[in-house]
């Protein structure tokens, strides 16, 4: 495959950035996204030139490291995917791609598709927790939990902290990952305790941090490679506003 | 001679009775001692939690940007436990035994008993935490089995176990950030491991952004860095998974044990084109339902389908009937193998073997099966465009998880005093085979339960003692080194990107070292690595400068260690005349091929002590099994 690619270079997050022309002739379609960036990055080493940095690993669509905006739209094209688990099958001989990182004022780039995500673990060290002593557990069974919630508790447990979410919204909103750890844990009655404050702590985290007000076009339920719903999103507000009122 | 420093007493009471005479550090003394853990994942990670509750001022690093990353995320399966929740005759004493057997006896009693025992507390620890694990109808903790025994113990959250534990660690990381006394550091690398007087004192790390060289030190410090199975560079591990901080701590002074010991997984996916990067584990648990099989012809190139069942074999059901399709890994990879040379593989490029589960839906319906393992199905179909519920699954063996890693004592302490070894990157608990749902087994309890309680029997002596001042000479010796290391690689400016030597090294291990290994391969091996070590040294290309993000750079000084790691792992296979476990060499199997130990003359671990110049020396820690009868496996 022959790929004509725009990619995003900046040196730091105070030096302008811009998009770069690069052009690749040898790409395959069982390559992944990241592996075509690597052959890219070949063919600048070789030129000496300094290879396009992006955050990876593991390379299995769960560690959440990788993400890059790709033709407008965070991970790209595929469906559920994060951007490691897309192939270049995903597109045609001679396409034209776009590589932008992940934009958004509370995610700094470091350098071209590298940004800054520590707001996500400050939003996590607000709260996002179960104030439990590790070595102080009941006996398991002792928390009967029913299929259904511990399944529906699974669903948001499975957010991996990409940050997809605020990139593809408007607002650069945090609504859909802080959601998704609220709901996570007061879906389940070990969690149910200490619901109010860990949610209007996380909330507050939030807004700190300079992501913007959630106003629900569910952009980020599109992009999202857990596909993690926006329902979680409503039941995060309704256990803020209940918080709030001391209910 | 090396002291495992192994309590007295029976096996069932060796752990209690240490806990009940171990020194302790009071509370109000803990808070004025440091300890640094390098890596976040269920180890180094948990290790930090339990840590920084018990009030220790904890230096966390992680080479991630977030600890949330650490590579225990990507584990699938699940995590055993023997809380006999089926009652199907499961006890701590039977997990023991099938994890003893399971690393073919090469393993240490009183570590492995202790991690059996542990494991009922670890989910009591995790569901506490909020991990949503699989549930019954009732409500009570569902179970499935994996390969290696003959009950159900695997507690697991769909396919994404390792994910959830991760996240409990992680909250609980979080939590004691919020309470001060955990210090985070991301996107710091461990490059140099500062020893003075043979106790370690501190580190030498590189923040990845500003490429700052910063020193830090400790009372103890806790390696929980994870396995080096990244040395074949096609693995199932992250991009990032690497020795370095392991190796620097080996370079000064602590033993390596069975290097050579790594099991290579019977089911992830196959290699499909050069310029493959990694290689995706397919969870083992799909064994429990998915039929392993070939075509019975070799060179037979129709699709699945078509070939009907008179000409499958489903060559593990045939060889190993006990144990079926869920005999232990090391079997099924050296099986898979052996149908693929001779000529059964199957695949584009003929490297892989069918998974099939058209059985188990007709017997349980698409839905049941989807139910099970609806993620790894929706995996398998991202990365090869293929739906497994129709065509069978294409697998192969790949290397995975290391059993060798460094030599610690009872205590997890390496031969470096004040130097601590937990998870993956110690060697204890496996023996020369893990068993599945293990790894994500040892990594907790090593983290959550073992290390707060050792440790304290090291600091609490050391109440009275300051933190070693980062101006000595021992701290300059080692930033220098670290400096010169850096300089030099930047200043080669060959021809060659670092992926090439990793590459290359990676094709040699596996060709030299890999799933079966022989005295011939093994001298092969250990002349190219040399010779590739000299080439990387006079021709490798690396850009960018040393004070500024560089990844190149990262994977640089990952790969030069991983180039001294090859050969010494090839030494330790070597120097082992048997076949045990992962370990197979070629001139010591039965006449129908299986493996042949020899527990009198390699009845030991062994432990090696690196030298600035000529050959590692060897030091042996013999193993005695009194709880057990050494015996030989057999699975069918």
């Amino acid at each position: 495959m022959e790929l004509n690619l725009r990619i995003w270079r900046q040196d730091g997050p105070d030096t302008p950035g811009q998009l770069v022309n690069y052009h690749l002739n040898n790409a395959d379609p069982g390559m992944s996204f990241l592996e075509m960036l690597d052959a890219v990055n070949e063919q600048l080493i070789n030129n000496g030139q300094r290879v396009i940095e992006f955050d990876h690993d593991c390379r299995e669509g769960i560690c959440g490291s990788c993400g890059m905006v790709i033709n407008g739209r965070p991970h790209g094209p595929a469906q559920g995917s994060s951007t490691c688990q897309l192939h270049m099958r995903s597109f045609q001989n001679g396409d034209q791609i776009t590589i932008e990182p992940f934009r958004a004022s509370a995610f700094p780039i470091i350098r071209d598709l590298k940004v800054d995500r520590s707001a996500f673990d400050r939003i996590i060290d607000s709260g996002g927790y179960i104030s439990t002593n590790i070595a102080a557990a009941p006996e398991a069974n002792s928390i009967l939990i029913s299929k259904d919630e511990a399944s529906h508790a699974f669903d948001a447990a499975a957010c991996i902290g990409c940050g997809a979410c605020v990139a593809s919204c408007k607002n650069a909103s945090a609504a859909l990952f802080t959601s998704a750890k609220v709901t996570h844990l007061v879906n389940l009655p070990q969690g149910k305790v200490e619901r109010s404050t860990r949610v209007v702590q996380m909330v507050n985290q939030m807004d700190t941090e300079g992501f913007g007000a959630c106003s629900f076009t569910e952009a980020c339920e599109a992009v999202c490679p857990q596909q993690i719903s926006v329902s979680h999103i409503a039941q995060m507000n309704w256990e803020y506003n209940r918080a709030k009122l001391g209910m | 001679m090396l002291d495992a420093k192994i309590p007295n007493g029976p096996i069932e009471k060796k752990w209690s009775e240490y806990q009940a005479t171990c020194a302790l550090v009071n509370a109000a003394n803990r808070k004025k001692m440091t300890v640094i853990v390098i890596g976040s994942g269920l180890a180094g990670g948990g290790a930090a939690a339990a840590l920084g509750e018990l009030g220790y001022h904890v230096k966390l690093f992680c080479f991630h940007d977030s600890t949330r990353r650490a590579h225990s995320v990507a584990a699938q399966g699940g995590v055993n436990a023997a809380k006999n929740y089926q009652n199907d005759g499961d006890n701590v004493y039977r997990m023991f035994y099938d994890a003893i057997k399971g690393g073919d006896y090469r393993s240490r009693e009183a570590n492995v008993y202790r991690m059996a025992e542990l494991s009922v507390r670890l989910i009591d620890t995790c569901v506490a935490q909020g991990v949503p694990f699989a549930r019954e109808y009732g409500g009570s903790l569902g179970n499935r089995s994996f390969g290696g025994v003959q009950v159900e113990r695997t507690f697991y959250a769909q396919g994404q176990t390792g994910q959830q534990l991760l996240m409990g660690t992680n909250s609980a990381i979080a939590r004691q950030v919020k309470a001060g006394r955990i210090e985070r550091f991301s996107r710091h690398e461990m490059l140099d491991l500062v020893v003075k007087n043979g106790r370690a004192i501190g580190v030498i790390v590189r923040d990845a952004i500003t490429g700052e060289i910063e020193r830090h030190a400790a009372h103890a410090i806790v390696l929980g860095t994870g396995g080096y199975a990244k040395i074949y560079y096609l693995s199932t591990m992250a991009m990032g998974c690497n020795a370095t901080a392991a190796w620097k701590a080996h370079k000064r002074g602590a033993f390596l044990a069975n290097p050579s010991f790594v099991q290579v997984h019977p089911t992830s996916l196959p290699a499909l084109g050069k310029h493959q990067s990694k290689l995706t584990l397919m969870s083992e648990s799909l064994r429990n339902d998915g039929r392993i099989w070939v075509p019975a012809r070799s060179g037979d190139d129709r699709s699945p389908e078509k070939i009907p069942d008179s000409e499958r074999d489903y060559y593990l059901e045939r060889k190993y009937p006990a144990f079926g399709n869920l005999t232990p890994r090391d079997i099924a990879a050296r099986a898979a193998k052996e149908q693929i040379d001779a000529g059964h593989g199957v695949g584009p490029m003929r490297n892989a073997v069918f998974l099939d589960f058209r059985d188990a839906i007709a017997q349980h319906g698409r839905e049941t099966i989807q139910s099970r393992y609806g993620n790894l199905f929706g995996m398998y179909q991202k990365i090869t465009g293929i739906d497994a519920y129709v065509t069978p699954m294409l697998i192969a063996p790949s290397p995975h998880f290391t059993m060798g890693g460094l030599w610690v004592d009872y205590e997890l302490m390496t031969t470096l005093e004040g130097l601590y070894a937990c998870g993956e990157c110690n060697f204890a608990d496996h023996g020369s085979n893990r068993l599945g749902a293990n790894s994500l087994l040892q990594a907790c309890v090593d983290g959550y339960f073992i290390l707060p309680s050792t440790i304290g029997n090291f600091l609490s002596s050391r109440i009275k003692e300051p933190l070693s001042p980062t101006d000595g000479p021992e701290f300059d010796q080692a930033e220098s080194k670290t400096r010169e290391d850096i300089q030099k690689l930047l200043s080669i400016k060959g021809s060659q990107p670092v992926d090439y030597f990793h590459r290359t090294l990676g094709a040699t291990l596996w060709d030299c070292c890999g799933i079966s290994r022989s005295r011939e391969s093994l001298n092969r091996g250990i002349e190219q690595i040399r010779e590739l070590r000299e080439q990387f040294w006079n021709d490798v290309n690396i850009t960018g400068g040393a004070h500024e993000p560089n990844s190149e750079l990262e994977k640089a000084t990952r790969v030069m260690d991983f180039l001294e790691l090859g050969e010494l792992m090839c030494i330790d296979a070597l120097h082992r005349e048997e076949s045990c476990g992962a370990h197979f060499r070629e001139e010591y199997q039965t006449k129908e091929g299986e493996s042949l130990r020899n527990d009198e003359g390699f009845g030991y671990v062994s432990a090696w002590q690196h030298r600035a110049e000529g050959e590692p020396i060897l030091h042996k820690e013999p193993l005695s099994f009194e709880a057990v009868n050494v015996m030989t496996r057999n699975y069918k």
